[in-house]
């Protein structure tokens, strides 16, 4: 039973005999409300009768209306009610609805004793890409069967479908999300399409909904084929582990969502707004993909967001934006974000191999997948799901020297739960990053949070009250909180109460938040936290060790996939040095990104050539190599006496420290041209300057009248006091031999 | 580089006496103003190198970092300069380009350097009178606009912090933290370059920080021997070929040929290359010896060049012993010989007192014995001057006569400061030879 609701009205708990009833409440187009006609209940209600199907559902669930801060079209949120049964899972997407309560409420009849791979199990396989369906064929061969059968409808549906058009322009920046994940493979397809059919469902008067309960019987044959495929597979599936017996489709009503929505579709098409969902030419995207023989996941529009759908470029693996929907959508308008101005040129796009290959090589390119920190991913994954599911709070603590994917690793996971929740099999999460380095003082971080959460701007000190009784207070429909808190370490302050508060709201009872805490020292807690801190950060901790060669080889070379632009032995060189080094991924990226541009420069435009061991050496001597023998070697004449009288007199005194008083007497004795003292001072300075730190002469005042500041303005007297810290060996290769 | 002369000089007769001023104006130009116009000396492949990242950054998109790293005068702005002036003339470059010039020395911590940022990306006219909120909206609203931005689609921003090291001191390192991260993420294509003449700025980087720099470091090393030193000497003075009066410039040009084959013009500056490679140096050297050039005085000579590279070097302190009274002088004599007795050892007034009351009391017939407070006067003169300097802050409780003190003269300066004194009385002379010779 299909109930709509007015906008203003309170949803109705109490269920009408047992019967499954279906409350919508949405009249929001994006634009203005659209309020139904008393009488279409009366209609509905028929409809319903007439299909008769849905109604003995024993499943139910209750998709509440979630608080979704930052957004603005949380209106247009559909409820709608059954039994009490499943009150706990909560539904964050407006786009919830209709669909999933239909869909649902079917397949968990046929699938609900089927076993269901664990989103965990699945995500191991591939970070980024989503599996492929194998059933993907069939589900669009069923589609060109419906499309023939809606064609006849199609002018029936003009008016809904403008409507729903302009509805989805309405809800620009955020992804669609799909609480209803269809676990048979046949009909993944379909679900993918449900989402749209219950936009229109929810706009388009009743009278549509008659139409479906007309067609069901000539589809009813299609259907039951398609269930018995979807079941078949579904059956040789590992056990299940999250509740997810919700997760379900029923096949018939999703093929005549499809249906409607290839009619939608062909809307959309013609309208040309890019931003609407235009299925048609997602689909053929997803066509063109090979079929994994992995079990299915969403098809890939639910993970790509209008932006990057709108986005033109092939050549960056077409992923989504790692801001949350709840990021994406339109902050508060209390100032208008910025922009920077457009470029007015197209930027140029990569033309040879080098060219391609360093656009994949720089840093900022996201890689399909990250290679060398499966486990690690596995077990944050883990870590944050369990607390998902369970609804309760908890820390991680992650360390690791820079370089080594903490941080992409981490957004790599809440990728994935995004993905997860999207797709129901999680419960819905708010997604909230901090970062210590970028936060001007360790109290905004509560600003932050806060503005993350509810979009309120206030002081530190408010929020973080406001803070306390947010996650003090219990509140059922909350959704769980994943704060990402990066450089921990700059959080600190005198009292921690900073880094106290953030790990003390776990461990409350209704908090519902999970932290993960990045910084670079692996004693961080023992190290500058008080004990009383530090225990609550608890003992869940991971390190990420530095990459030996042999992963940062792989890295290079998974990024390089399918560009032959680098020797084989090249690589290694380079992963080598790097790895001896320091280990960071970054650095290795940046001397492979150098070593082509030094390619192409001695290639000089003549038959474009791979990187070689030349290049990479050139390119490795560049970045790693000491500047200071070079710096000597160029020094002026006395800028070299003067660093070797200095020395001189240091082993005279012994002591690493002379004035220049002491230099001088060495000096004269040395260079007979050289006049005054001021040039001896002169060229003190300018080493200081200068050359300065390649022997750090250090020229501090004996005399200490002024303040400590790094470049006070020196007052150049006899009774400077130079200090010289010297690298003795550096000297020796300098060339002068006097060790 | 634009003709310097107007129209009408060059329809005008050409008249001799004209010469001279546009000589001395072309010279200061290229000596004072360190403009992309000047030529750049053996940088060829930093040259490209630099030229070929701003072009990548701008006509691809691509985020970068690097820095500029040699010493003083060694041309690194020079280089940038000239970069940005090439890169600008570039047609798919120009309007495509925001610039944000930025310099240790004037945004001297993060608070400000965001608002000049956002002054100079004119992004305050977005959100009206918001934008100069407090630092930490700053921040938010600056990094929230660089993060809209993508790759394709966003102007490129370039970044230029000048005296790069300054910006290593702002706490946490904050500015450049986000800068390079923002170079090292998918946003708005950003490439910063920092000018520093710390050789050792890498080290000063922090490691999380040093992690985002890209490692990409151009050293400018003032690489040139003598002989290029010449050469740039000879291009630095030679007047261009389209000077109005051509048979002045011939001539001026021969002659500056001239000098550099002159024996004592490569005395000159040999001694100057062997003090510094700056070029900076140089370029003050023949202001001085340009200035000489007048009207009677058309052409540099050799003479010129040895007097502008006497007055480079004098020594200041030396001018300020000229101008002090006997009685001053008599002061620092009994300093230096107190330094000389007791080895460098700080004195006090007391004590140069009494030096000087002994040289008055056995040796001096011209002096008049001044009572203490005169002498301490002068003293207090000296200490005004600076030649003198206190250890120790002079408090309320100490006495001044016992405050201790340095000189801050070597006796080689004092001796030849002696030598010219004008009117100077023998005794004091003799004296000053020798603390003994009283006796």
């Amino acid at each position: 039973m299909v109930l709509p609701l007015h906008l203003g009205e309170e949803l109705p708990i109490i269920t009408l005999n047992k019967e499954q009833t279906f409350y919508v409440k949405q009249s929001w187009d994006g634009k203005c409300f659209k309020i139904l006609s008393p009488d279409t209940f009366s209609k509905l209600k028929e409809a319903n009768k007439q299909r008769g199907v849905i109604t003995n559902s024993s499943k139910a669930f209750i998709p509440s209306d979630v608080l979704t801060p930052l957004k603005k079209e949380t209106k247009n949120v559909v409820q709608s009610a059954t039994k009490p049964k499943n009150v706990d899972m909560e539904i964050e997407s407006r786009h919830s609805t209709s669909k999933s309560s239909l869909a649902k409420e079917r397949h968990s009849q046929r699938v609900a004793n089927n076993d269901i791979k664990t989103p965990t199990a699945r995500k191991k396989l591939e970070l980024n890409s989503p599996t492929r369906s194998k059933g993907r064929l069939l589900g669009c061969e069923v589609l060109g069967l419906l499309d023939d059968d809606c064609d006849a409808v199609a002018p029936l549906e003009t008016s809904a479908t403008k409507r729903k058009v302009k509805f989805t322009s309405g809800i620009l920046g955020s992804p669609p999300k799909i609480p209803c994940s269809n676990k048979s493979k046949s009909a993944s397809e379909t679900a993918g399409e449900c989402q749209r059919f219950s936009d229109a469902l929810r706009l388009s008067p009743y009278t549509k909904v008659r139409d479906f309960s007309e067609k069901d019987k000539n589809l009813h044959e299609k259907d039951d084929i398609l269930s018995l495929a979807g079941d078949q597979k579904l059956s040789s599936q590992s056990p299940v582990l999250t509740p997810r017996s919700r997760r379900t489709c029923v096949q018939k009503t999703s093929a005549l969502i499809a249906e409607q929505i290839s009619i939608l579709d062909q809307e959309d098409f013609l309208s040309g707004s890019d931003s609407s969902y235009s299925a048609s030419s997602e689909e053929e995207e997803d066509d063109d993909l090979p079929c994994t023989p992995e079990k299915k996941t969403k098809s890939s529009r639910i993970f790509s967001t209008p932006k990057s759908s709108r986005k033109s470029t092939v050549h960056t693996p077409a992923k989504t934006p790692k801001k949350t929907p709840s990021q994406g959508t339109p902050r508060t308008p209390r100032n208008a974000t910025p922009e920077i101005p457009r470029r007015i040129q197209a930027a140029q796009e990569p033309a040879s191999v080098l060219e391609e290959a360093r656009l994949r090589l720089h840093v900022s390119a996201i890689p399909e997948s990250l290679p060398c920190r499966e486990e690690e991913f596995q077990d944050i994954y883990n870590f944050v799901e369990s607390k998902l599911i369970d609804g309760t709070g908890g820390c991680m603590y992650i360390s690791g020297v820079p370089g080594t994917g903490k941080t992409a690793t981490v957004h790599e996971v809440i990728r994935c739960l995004q993905q997860a929740a999207e797709n129901d099999e999680l419960p819905p999460f708010q997604f909230v990053e901090i970062n210590g380095m970028k936060l001007t003082d360790p109290h905004q971080a509560y600003v932050q949070i806060l503005e993350f959460l509810t979009g309120q701007k206030v002081t530190a000190a408010h929020a973080a009250v406001l803070l306390a009784k947010l996650f003090s207070t219990p509140g059922p429909k909350r959704n769980t909180t994943v704060l990402i808190v990066d450089e921990l370490d700059l959080l600190w302050t005198r009292k921690q109460n900073v880094m106290y508060n953030l790990f003390d709201w776990p461990t409350q009872k209704h908090s519902k938040l999970i932290i993960l805490a990045i910084a670079n020292t692996m004693d961080l807690p023992e190290r500058i936290m008080m004990n009383r801190v530090a225990s609550r950060l608890g003992l869940t901790r991971m390190s990420f060790q530095p990459y030996t060669y042999k992963q940062l080889q792989q890295i290079i070379s998974s990024r390089l996939k399918g560009v032959k632009a680098f020797e084989e032995d090249a690589v290694q060189l380079v992963s080598r040095k790097v790895a001896a080094l320091s280990g960071d991924a970054r650095r290795c990226l940046d001397i492979c990104r150098r070593a082509t541009e030094i390619c192409e420069f001695a290639a000089q435009k003549k038959t474009p050539e791979t990187v070689r061991m030349v290049h990479v050496t050139e390119a490795i001597d560049e970045m790693f190599s000491s500047p200071y023998v070079n710096a000597i070697r160029n020094a002026s004449l006395h800028e070299q006496l003067f660093l070797k009288a200095v020395l001189a007199e240091f082993r005279r005194a012994g002591v690493e420290e002379a004035t220049v008083q002491q230099v001088w007497g060495f000096f004269v004795t040395d260079t007979s041209d050289l006049d005054h003292k001021v040039v001896l001072l002169f060229i003190a300075c300018m080493l200081r300057h200068a050359i300065s730190c390649f022997v750090t002469v250090s020229i501090k005042e004996k005399l200490k009248l002024s303040g400590n500041s790094p470049r006070r303005k020196l007052k150049v007297d006899s009774y400077l006091c130079i200090t010289v810290f010297l690298r003795r060996g550096r000297f020796v290769t300098g060339g002068f031999g006097f060790f | 580089m634009l003709c310097p002369f107007p129209s009408w000089w060059l329809k005008t007769a050409v008249h001799p006496a004209r010469n001279c001023p546009w000589v001395q104006k072309i010279l200061r130009e290229r000596f004072c103003r360190h403009c992309a116009s000047g030529k750049l000396f053996g940088m060829k492949q930093q040259y490209r190198h630099l030229l070929e990242l701003l072009k990548r950054t701008t006509v691809h998109g691509e985020s970068n970092s690097a820095l500029i790293i040699g010493p003083r005068g060694s041309g690194k702005t020079a280089l940038l300069n000239h970069v940005l002036k090439d890169l600008r003339e570039m047609k798919q470059v120009s309007e495509n380009l925001l610039e944000v010039h930025l310099n240790g020395l004037l945004q001297t911590n993060d608070k400000v350097a965001l608002k000049e940022i956002t002054r100079q990306l004119q992004l305050e006219n977005v959100v009206g009178d918001k934008v100069f909120g407090s630092f930490a909206e700053n921040l938010a609203f600056l990094l929230e606009a660089l993060k809209r931005g993508n790759r394709t689609s966003s102007c490129p921003i370039l970044f230029v912090l000048d005296e790069f090291d300054l910006f290593v001191h702002h706490k946490n390192q904050t500015l450049l933290y986000n800068l390079f991260d923002i170079s090292q993420s998918a946003q708005t294509p950003v490439t910063v370059i920092g000018l520093t003449c710390r050789q050792d700025i890498l080290e000063l980087l922090e490691k999380r920080v040093k992690s985002r720099f890209s490692h990409r470091q151009i050293y400018l090393m003032n690489s040139f021997d003598f002989k290029q030193y010449i050469k740039i000497f000879k291009k630095q003075l030679s007047l261009p070929a389209e000077f109005p009066d051509e048979s002045f410039a011939q001539k001026w040009n021969n002659n500056v040929q001239h000098l550099s084959e002159d024996k004592t013009v490569q005395d000159v500056l040999q001694n100057l290359f062997q003090h510094t490679k700056d070029l900076r140096s140089l370029h003050l050297l023949l202001m001085l010896a340009g200035s000489a050039v007048t009207v009677h005085h058309p052409l540099l000579t050799a003479a010129d060049l040895q007097e502008a590279s006497r007055q480079r070097s004098t020594d200041s302190k030396a001018n300020i012993v000229h101008g002090l009274s006997v009685l001053e002088i008599c002061l620092i004599i009994a300093m230096k010989h107190l330094n000389e007795v007791y080895d460098g050892e700080p004195f006090n007034f007391q004590m140069v007192y009494n030096e000087f009351q002994k040289f008055i009391q056995r040796k001096a017939h011209s002096m008049y014995n001044f009572e203490k407070p005169v002498v301490m006067k002068a003293f207090e003169h000296l200490l005004q001057l600076e030649l003198v300097k206190p250890l120790e802050r002079p408090s309320v409780r100490a006495q001044r006569e016992y405050l201790l003190m340095k000189l801050l003269l070597d006796s080689s300066q004092i001796m030849d400061a002696l030598q010219v004194y004008p009117n100077c009385p023998t005794d004091v002379k003799q004296w000053a030879a020798s603390s003994l010779s009283w006796l």
